[in-house]
């Protein structure tokens, strides 16, 4: 008998004949509550990201990176981009890792945590450029913003590669000292644009 | 038919009963402070951001409901999560214990011609003892979490399931850094920040050139094929996305029946776990994604003794487990105790309850007995795991020596009592300033603590700090 079979008949036995199957009650939080940016940027700010609020992408960006020069995935648009850049298309993982920074867009952010998410778009890109280089400059929009994980799951596209990321990385495991970047990022910016860009 | 795990690989039993073991630990004032450090921070942490959810009930109720979903319908959303995963892209692979998930995942990497993975902290594949098979067929594994790699490099054991090195301090950990890690800089200091940094700086250059990885999963959604794996360091991020090849070793109850069914986990995980909001990074991933991280995919299901664990009806909640380890964390036993003393790569209340159903109670059969019975593992089970109940069950199936049982009776009787509990406690503080251990104390616990360590009473006791959260 293939392993497989194995199991799937030990599970089958394991259960008995009728296993009972409980309803699973949905009476948590789930429907569409009101976005508070500032709690946002507070949530944001307690897990060390540096959050920007303003309508200015391309000066705040020049702002962080300075003479740095930034990877960029191919759909983020030329106008954020006033400083020294190279897109994307097929960069070696070497090329990567010796930027300065990254620039990507955000798919959702969820208020409640001090969460963003990246899915992969086109102004996203590969997981791999928002994980080399040790600053990522993630660019949100105030509509992309959901209050609760729900909603945001709600919002996401099972299937793709999906990275949700609260603050740059971090570890307690040197006597619960909390340590920014052990190995990603090790400082995160948002550019929070309240105005349509 | 039930099968459990095999004797002789993997890390479910512990070289000596569980008295034997603690009875070390106890000695060890350094391993006692590290914990009960870790420990207190991380339940006032909990408290506080559980504290911020006003539906923090329903979501346990919602999860605990549907992990029984999940095992009552398990045989068909395997074949899903399966058919999912396969048509994205990967490779599913049926392992029904230790020794055929190992053979497994030794051939999936031999077959890449590579000796060397990168690995993700994970439970399975602690539980199975992969490290060692890999080792004995010519691959090294390396570990890329800090905690990990720490563990890894002492030639230790982890202690904790969320921390764990947590019975290092950083002078240990400059020691064994300095000793074990290649090219490491000699004026290397025990500040934390330069520490990871020294791991950081290690690490990157193994990532880089490293083509196999090997992970667990928090979670495989059946109706999407998609698996999770949530983290804190972002070395996960850097195995699940660097490499040419990604090995997942999941367990097979790990699977949840849809997308929408993260909504509920992603909110009781890291609250219950390490007390933040959320973790700093969830990596989610379908099967292979041309162009953009490992292109070929295969997921291991590991049965291992769990099939066995289903089969009782009692028993069988065990399963739901999410490894946040708040159970650990607000468990007097374990406060004192700690990780090693289970024997198991499973420790506290869940590891007593889960470790003996999986290699068969004769295996383990004092652990259902390292339990005070005092409920707070319960209260505090983000899928609402009644450990106690399960603990007693169990203590009826083992075959245990009588005084040993009347001793420990008699604990829980009292610790089951509130009212004799606090003045019991109460009493211990007063024979503490006394400076005599245990005695003076009402009985029965006098006699139980002559031969044992009492647990120190804390400045607050749990009932008090769970009344206040
Ligand atoms: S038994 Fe409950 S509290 Fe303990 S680790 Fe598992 S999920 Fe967490």
């Amino acid at each position: 008998m293939s392993s497989k079979n194995l199991i799937l008949r030990r599970i089958r036995e394991a259960l008995g004949e009728n296993p009972s199957e409980p309803e699973v009650p949905r009476d948590y939080r789930r429907g569409e509550a009101p976005v508070d940016l500032d709690l946002l940027v507070e949530r944001l700010v307690d897990y060390q990201a540096v959050v920007h609020r303003t309508a200015d992408i391309s000066g705040t960006i020049r702002e962080i990176v300075g003479d740095g020069q930034v990877v960029v995935p191919p759909g983020v648009p030329d106008e954020w981009l006033a400083v020294r850049f190279i897109r994307d298309d097929g960069l070696s993982q070497d090329q990567i890792a010796a930027a300065d920074g990254v620039v990507t867009a955000a798919a959702v952010a969820v208020v409640e945590t001090g969460t963003v998410v990246l899915d992969a778009g086109e102004d996203q890109g590969r997981r791999i450029l928002s994980l080399l280089p040790d600053l990522h400059i993630c660019v949100l929009r105030a509509d992309q913003v959901v209050a609760s994980v729900p909603e945001a799951v709600a919002r996401l596209t099972p299937g793709r590669p999906l990275t949700w990321i609260s603050g740059p990385s971090a570890t307690s495991d040197i006597e619960l000292n909390r340590v920014e970047g052990v190995h990603g990022p090790r400082h995160l910016h948002i550019v929070l644009v309240q105005e349509a860009a | 038919m039930s099968t459990h795990a095999p004797k002789g690989v993997g890390h479910l039993r512990g070289d000596r009963p569980f008295p034997a073991a603690a009875k070390v630990a106890l000695a060890d004032p350094q391993l006692r402070r590290n914990l009960q450090h870790a420990t207190t921070t991380i339940r006032g942490k909990s408290g506080r951001v559980i504290a911020e959810l006003p539906d923090w009930q329903e979501l346990r109720s919602a999860g605990s409901a549907l992990k029984a979903y999940t095992m009552a319908n398990l045989p068909r959303l395997l074949e899903q999560l399966e058919e999912r995963v396969t048509a994205a892209g990967g490779v599913v692979h049926w392992a029904a214990d230790a020794e055929e998930a190992n053979r497994i995942v030794t051939e999936l990497v031999a077959a890449t011609g590579e000796k060397r993975v990168i690995k993700v902290k994970s439970m399975a594949t602690q539980e199975i003892g992969l490290n060692e098979a890999l080792e004995g067929a010519g691959i090294t594994p390396v570990e890329t979490d800090l905690a990990e790699l720490i563990v890894q490099l002492g030639h230790d054991k982890p202690s904790h399931i969320l921390v764990p090195a947590i019975h290092r301090n950083r002078s240990e950990i400059r020691e064994i850094f300095l000793r074990e890690m290649p090219g490491v800089d000699p004026a290397l200091t025990d500040d934390p920040p330069e520490l990871a940094g020294a791991a950081r700086r290690y690490l990157r250059e193994t990532f880089l050139s490293t083509k196999v990885a090997v992970s667990g999963a928090n979670f495989g959604v059946a109706e999407t094929g998609t698996l999770a794996v949530v983290e804190s360091e972002g070395n996960g991020r850097m195995c699940l996305t660097l490499p040419d090849t990604l090995i997942t070793v999941m367990g097979i109850e790990k699977v949840v029946p849809a997308w929408q069914d993260l909504e509920v986990f992603l909110q009781l995980l890291p609250r219950a776990s390490t007390g933040e909001r959320m973790n700093p990074y969830t990596s989610m991933w379908t099967g292979v994604t041309p162009g953009d991280g490992p292109q070929n995919f295969h997921l291991v299901l590991l049965d291992n003794g769990r099939t066995a664990v289903l089969a009782d009806e009692v028993g069988r909640s065990a399963l739901h487990c999410i490894r946040c380890s708040a159970c650990l964390n607000v468990c007097p036993v374990y406060e004192r105790t700690g990780g090693h003393a289970y024997g198991s790569v499973y420790p506290g209340p869940i590891g007593a309850v889960l470790s003996p159903q999986l290699t068969g109670v004769e295996d383990n059969a004092s652990l259902p007995y390292a339990s005070s019975l005092c409920g707070a593992c319960f209260d505090a089970c983000p899928v609402k795991i009644d450990i106690p109940s399960i603990l007693v069950h169990l203590r009826n199936q083992a075959p245990h020596p009588r005084s040993e049982k009347t001793a420990m009776a008699a604990a829980a009787y009292t610790m089951d009592h509130p009212k004799l509990y606090e003045r019991a406690q109460r009493a211990a503080k007063a024979a503490k300033l006394l400076g005599r251990r245990g005695r003076g104390l009402p009985p029965p616990l006098n006699g139980w603590a002559a031969s044992r360590d009492l647990p120190e009473p804390p400045a607050e006791t749990f009932r008090d700090w769970w009344r206040g959260r």
